[in-house]
């Protein structure tokens, strides 16, 4: 049987071009195996060889989502592949976002088969995991070790034809897809089961899991904006230079509240990120490029609204987790109430 | 209470998956209020009409998650 020709697809990181100061670089290829290819290589069987890699910026990558989805696929097909690999991307937003719509553009549009591994709380993954394969990794790249058999193995298994077993067989995130099997037990006598499992505090698996609904209805307008007091929250990690809660520059263990009474302008000299998941250089330079205090103060001199909230609160999110980011949105939501705020700009790199 | 929140970001996928209700498309990922291409007196106009678009969003009654396309 003839080679099986793979494609890999990374960001500029794992491309070994650069960090973020790299990451606006438009996508390209190069013949054989870059970075994470190497090991991804030795974990697939001898007739499957790995014949080109592409590689896009996470940045230019996610803003201009057709151009580029387009432009990769034009790359991946130039090499002819039996099968496009992409990632992992673990949880890097950006990159999980390009990856997977790098697999699903190219499986549209090419008809072979596509994989990628993420991070379940990957943005990537809930918006992808219905179009593509895409196998379950841990949230760094310190586990890359388990990841790239674990991605090779399903790929294998992809481009031979095989049947897949259920997500939780496979290890892929599930896809929402159903199958009818037969089960040598009928229904109600497996519902029993696990409601004796359940008193018991026994653990099982559920046949029907709820879906993950985590919505909020918006909110009424603001009627009167001239009399309105608003308020600044970011994630983009903008703090007082010096960062003085030593905001970490991802994971972010806590958020920041800090004073703007009087400040009109955010200068290079008063303020910094302390974001380290995007090129810092513009923000630093101005941090009102993230965070708009002084076109706020304007509008409130010109008393188009009715005043700035004079705290405003900053995180960092990169990496950081839901369960934390939620807990620091209903902190920063009470004491926004409590401050009778009628409303809330956001602002997000 | 009912207090509107307004996500002025880059990514707008990333906004809508996550759940934001009323969406203010930004410039880029690094630099989501502004443009270091720009002079400083074009780029605060820049960031003043982002501004003036996220306060129509908080000013505007929604019954679903919406994208305030820059007018």
């Amino acid at each position: 049987m003839a080679e099986i020709r793979v494609v890999h697809y990374l960001n500029q990181f794992f491309g070994q071009i650069g960090g973020e100061e790299k990451a606006d670089i438009t996508p390209f290829s190069q013949e054989g195996t870059v970075g994470p290819g190497t090991a991804l290589q030795k974990e697939l069987a001898n007739d499957i060889k790995i014949v080109g890699t592409v590689i896009c910026g996470d940045t230019y990558f996610n803003e201009n989502i057709e151009t580029a989805a387009d432009k990769i696929t034009s790359l991946v097909a130039g090499f002819k592949p039996d099968i496009l690999i992409a990632g992992p991307a673990f949880n890097a937003g950006r990159y999980g976002m390009a990856c997977g719509a790098v697999c699903k553009a190219v499986h549209e549009k090419l008809t072979i088969p596509v994989v990628t591994g993420m991070y379940e709380e990957n943005p990537g993954a809930d918006m992808y995991k219905k179009d593509v394969y895409i196998v379950k990794t841990g949230n760094s790249a310190a586990q890359m070790r388990k990841a790239i058999p674990a991605l090779a193995k399903l790929a294998m298994r992809l481009v031979w034809g095989e049947v897949l077993g259920s997500s939780a067989e496979e290890g892929y995130l599930a896809r929402g897809v159903r199958k009818n099997v037969f089960h040598k037990q009928r229904g109600s006598a497996r519902a029993v089961a696990m409601l004796l499992q359940k008193i018991k505090g026994e653990t099982f698996v559920t046949e029907y899991p709820m879906p993950v609904f985590d919505r909020v209805s918006p909110r009424s307008a603001i009627k009167d904006l001239s009399k309105a007091k608003l308020a600044l929250v970011t994630s983009g990690g903008i703090v007082p230079k010096g960062n003085p809660d030593h905001i970490e520059s991802s994971s972010a263990s806590k958020f920041g509240r800090y004073d703007i009474t009087g400040v009109n302008d955010l200068t290079k000299e008063t303020y910094e990120t302390a974001h380290g998941g995007y090129d810092p250089v513009y923000a630093n330079e101005d941090a009102d490029r993230v965070l708009p205090v002084d076109v706020l103060r304007q509008l409130e001199k010109e008393k188009a609204i009715g005043n700035l909230h004079n705290f405003y609160y900053a995180t960092v999110g990169n990496g950081t987790s839901i369960a934390n980011s939620k807990k620091y949105a209903h902190a920063i939501g009470e004491e926004l109430k409590q401050e009778k705020v009628d409303g809330i700009i956001l602002t997000s790199t | 209470m009912d207090v509107p929140v307004v996500h002025i970001c880059t990514v707008v996928p990333i906004s809508l998956t996550v759940g934001a209700n009323r969406i203010d498309p930004a410039v880029a990922i690094p630099h989501p209020l502004g443009n270091p291409q720009l002079s400083p007196d074009e780029e605060f106009i820049l960031r003043r009409h982002i501004v003036e678009n996220a306060l129509r969003a908080l000013t505007t009654d929604i019954n679903e998650q919406t994208v305030f396309e820059m007018p």
